[in-house]
């Protein structure tokens, strides 16, 4: 069929079952969007930055497991959408952003809103392309969708001069990919494999290490079922909670800097790691050398290059944790789960020792107390996105995350600004969900802009300010570390929440008591409107446990004992 | 850790022929620390790939991280670190007429190469040989006062 290339590009998110595009136009991306004008096979939101509308498609493909996409115009409408793709790439979220370039005969001539987007997205995007002549255009659209969501996801770039939209040409959506020089492995060695189920069955202290590999291959089911048949002790990273569910009695709880007591003692003692689509972390292991000290270690990925590249690896496979757990649990029937019985016992006495825990308050609402109370009301079937900072820790660790897919933050580059676009994308996929932002002071200002997007297309997402009148991660830092010495971190001076939220067309609540609290998410569950929650936490709360940075995981700064009296 | 020591190793990378794929390369070295020592790129013969060869220093962990890291590329066909590589490199050196030609001719005949061109001032010799004899050569050359040496980076294949 003859078209123009605008409206190959249209026809191609039609194709691939977009059913949401967020952007942004301006000139170089015009002729797309008059395209967007005239068909109805996609919804368009407008976000009001184009950080927000890459945010906001990361956020759908998170909630959705779909690749999510992103239009953008050229020079600064590009260049906004950075943060975005270093958001999703860091994540290895599926992502196709377009972006406008100026006409092909300009490139190089430093033309108005010129600017080298290839070469400026290489080291953050999986893969980019810029278009060169409308013949290539439907062969490059597809393979765009295709690399972003095979093999370890991440958002790919297609940048089109201008006259390409233009342009009348015939246009074949392909129906398949072959790029030779792309194979990823999904299929793990079998022989690895088999050594693998044989170290687990020889161990006495496995320790099963799970991380957003499991979430982006959906294998929680299959995860489950290993631990279930296995009965070994799990522990979660950032980007995993929510595979195991917070009910399951394995579960011993996130690692890492703020991991709880139990999980990282646990890694510092097993004596075989199973790690699942995780790579190690700085933030996860702490000091290297005594990471697992006294473990070998079995590494399911999909990307060969993560294997190998923080610690030694034992048992290395580079396969889907689908593919390599279905293999797995096929040998698992004789498995004797009464081996690691002592071991269980071990760790449940750590979980008691130093369970998470914190001191609640009748004074003031303790940040804590908000997750676990909003977790009560909205339930398990709610979505959670979060910001950066002391809040986000709080929601990873004290929420009830009870499936993948159900906690969306930044983890990987930490994206002050991600929650509230993040959640206005989820909600998109997921309209009969409550979604909530759990967002700080800091971070929701980083993109507030969107409280006029939400409210224009009715994407009533609640964003939860636990309002700490600090950034308060770096104040928390500051306090351990320099003294102190709050530099820059005070955040006294305040916007009015409340009428901030109403000017923009939505809902305001100012809370402080647990009293108001309760009755403002009830409110705002049932409000068909974005919601501002200002709530009053107390100002000096920290996040607790809390290994240093570069100490070993052992040793946790833990928070205050209660006693029987509950002092 | 694996082994802290820098050695030198020698990369071959097989890739698809498209416009940007050095770049991709060169910016994957730059970003993640690691050094180029040399590079060659030529197409290869009825095809649409092309071969790049990268000298590069590092540990043994490191160079799996290259060898790793490069294969990610989307148009990377192929990466192959090898110990088993036939390794060579040319090198054009100018030096003034006024030195012995005799001796000239004999050194560059002595490193597999010969005089190419003598003209009123200059003349220039081609050799091409292992990377360590180039090292030599150009040591050698020394003592003859070269105006000018330009090295064209080392090509390897498997053995
Ligand atoms: C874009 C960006 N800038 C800076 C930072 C560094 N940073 C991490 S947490 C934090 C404080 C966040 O403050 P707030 O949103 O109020 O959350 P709190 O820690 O108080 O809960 C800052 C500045 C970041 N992660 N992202
Ligand atoms: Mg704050």
């Amino acid at each position: 069929m003859q078209m123009s290339g605008a409206q190959m590009v249209c026809e191609a998110i039609i194709a691939e079952g977009v059913k949401t595009v967020f952007g942004y136009p301006g000139g170089a991306i015009m002729h797309v969007y008059d395209e967007i004008y005239k068909q109805k096979g996609f919804k368009h939101i407008l976000n009001r930055h184009e950080q927000a509308s890459v945010h906001a498609a990361d956020g759908y493909a998170r909630a959705t497991g779909e690749v999510g996409v992103a239009m953008v115009t050229s020079g600064p409408g590009f260049t906004n959408a950075v943060t975005g793709l270093a958001t999703a790439y860091m994540d290895s979220i599926p992502l196709v952003v377009i972006s406008g370039q100026v006409p092909s005969q300009l490139i190089g001539t430093d033309g108005f809103q010129e600017i080298d987007a290839v070469g400026i997205s290489r080291p953050c995007t999986k893969h980019n392309f810029l278009v060169r002549s409308l013949e290539e255009l439907p062969r490059v659209l597809k393979e765009a969708f295709y690399i972003a969501r095979s093999g370890r996801p991440g958002p790919v770039l297609v940048d089109i001069p201008k006259d390409i939209t233009v342009d009348i040409g015939d246009f074949e959506y392909p129906d398949s990919v072959d790029i030779p020089s792309y194979k990823p492995t999904y299929k793990g060695n079998k022989r690895q494999i088999e050594k693998a189920v044989e170290a687990i069955k020889l161990a006495k202290k496995p320790l099963l290490y799970i991380g957003g590999g499991v979430v982006l291959s959906n294998a929680y089911e299959l995860v489950r079922e290993f631990v279930e048949k296995t009965q070994i002790p799990t522990v979660e990273t950032l980007m995993a909670r929510g595979v195991l569910g917070a009910k399951n009695p394995l579960l011993l709880g996130m690692l890492g800097m703020h991991g709880n007591y139990a999980s990282n003692m646990a890694m510092s003692e097993t004596d075989l790691v199973i790690s699942l689509g995780a790579r190690f972390d700085d933030r996860v292991t702490g000091k290297l050398s005594e990471f697992a000290k006294y473990a070998d270690i079995i590494h399911v990925d999909i990307d060969a290059a993560n294997i190998g590249k923080i610690v030694e690896v034992d048992y290395p496979i580079v396969g889907d944790v689908t593919e390599v757990m279905k293999k797995v649990l096929e040998q698992m029937d004789d498995i004797d789960t009464d081996r690691y019985e002592a071991w269980r016992n071990i760790l449940k006495r750590y979980d008691e020792l130093h369970p998470q825990s914190y001191v609640d308050s009748d004074e003031v609402i303790k940040p804590q107390w908000a997750i676990e109370r909003i977790g009560e009301l909205i339930g398990e079937d709610a979505i959670i996105t979060s910001d950066v900072g002391q809040h986000q820790m709080w929601a990873a660790q004290h929420y009830p995350f009870d499936r993948p897919r159900q906690w969306i933050n930044s983890g990987g580059l930490g994206t002050m600004g991600f929650g509230f676009p993040a959640a206005m994308g989820a909600k998109m996929a997921f309209p009969e969900k409550t979604v909530v932002n759990v967002t700080g002071d800091g971070s929701i200002l980083m993109n507030m802009q969107e409280l006029v997007t939400a409210a224009e297309y009715k994407i009533p997402v609640i964003n939860l300010i636990l309002n700490n009148h600090f950034l308060g991660m770096v104040r928390q830092w500051q306090t351990f570390f320099y003294e102190k010495r709050y530099s820059e971190t005070d955040l006294s001076f305040q916007p009015n929440w409340k009428a901030l939220a109403e000017s923009c067309g939505g809902i305001g609540y100012d809370v402080t008591t647990k009293e108001e609290f309760d009755a403002a998410v009830k409110d705002a569950i049932e409000q068909d409107k974005v919601c501002f929650m200002n709530v009053i936490v107390n100002r000096f709360e920290d996040v607790l446990p809390m290994v240093p940075s570069g100490g070993a995981l052992f040793n946790m700064m833990l928070p205050q004992k209660i006693d029987e009296e509950g002092k | 850790m694996g082994t802290l020591t820098n050695e030198r190793r020698v990369i071959s990378v097989i890739v698809m022929n498209e416009s940007s794929v050095l770049a991709r390369i060169t910016a994957l070295f730059a970003g993640r620390g690691y050094n180029i020592e040399s590079l060659t790129v030529a197409p290869i013969p009825n095809s649409d790939m092309s071969h790049i060869t990268i000298a590069t220093k590092g540990s043994a962990k490191i160079m799996e991280q290259i060898t790793k890291q490069l294969h990610k590329l989307i148009p990377i066909y192929k990466v192959v670190e090898h110990e088993e590589m036939v390794e060579k490199e040319m090198v054009l050196a100018k030096f003034p007429i006024a030195e012995s030609l005799a001796d000239i001719s004999v050194l560059a005949s002595a490193y597999n190469g010969g005089v190419v061109n003598v003209g009123k001032e200059m003349i220039i010799v081609m050799v091409a040989d292992e990377p360590m004899r180039i090292k030599h050569f150009i040591e050698a050359s020394q003592r003859y006062n070269p105006c000018e040496i330009v090295r064209g980076g080392v090509v390897a294949i498997e053995r």
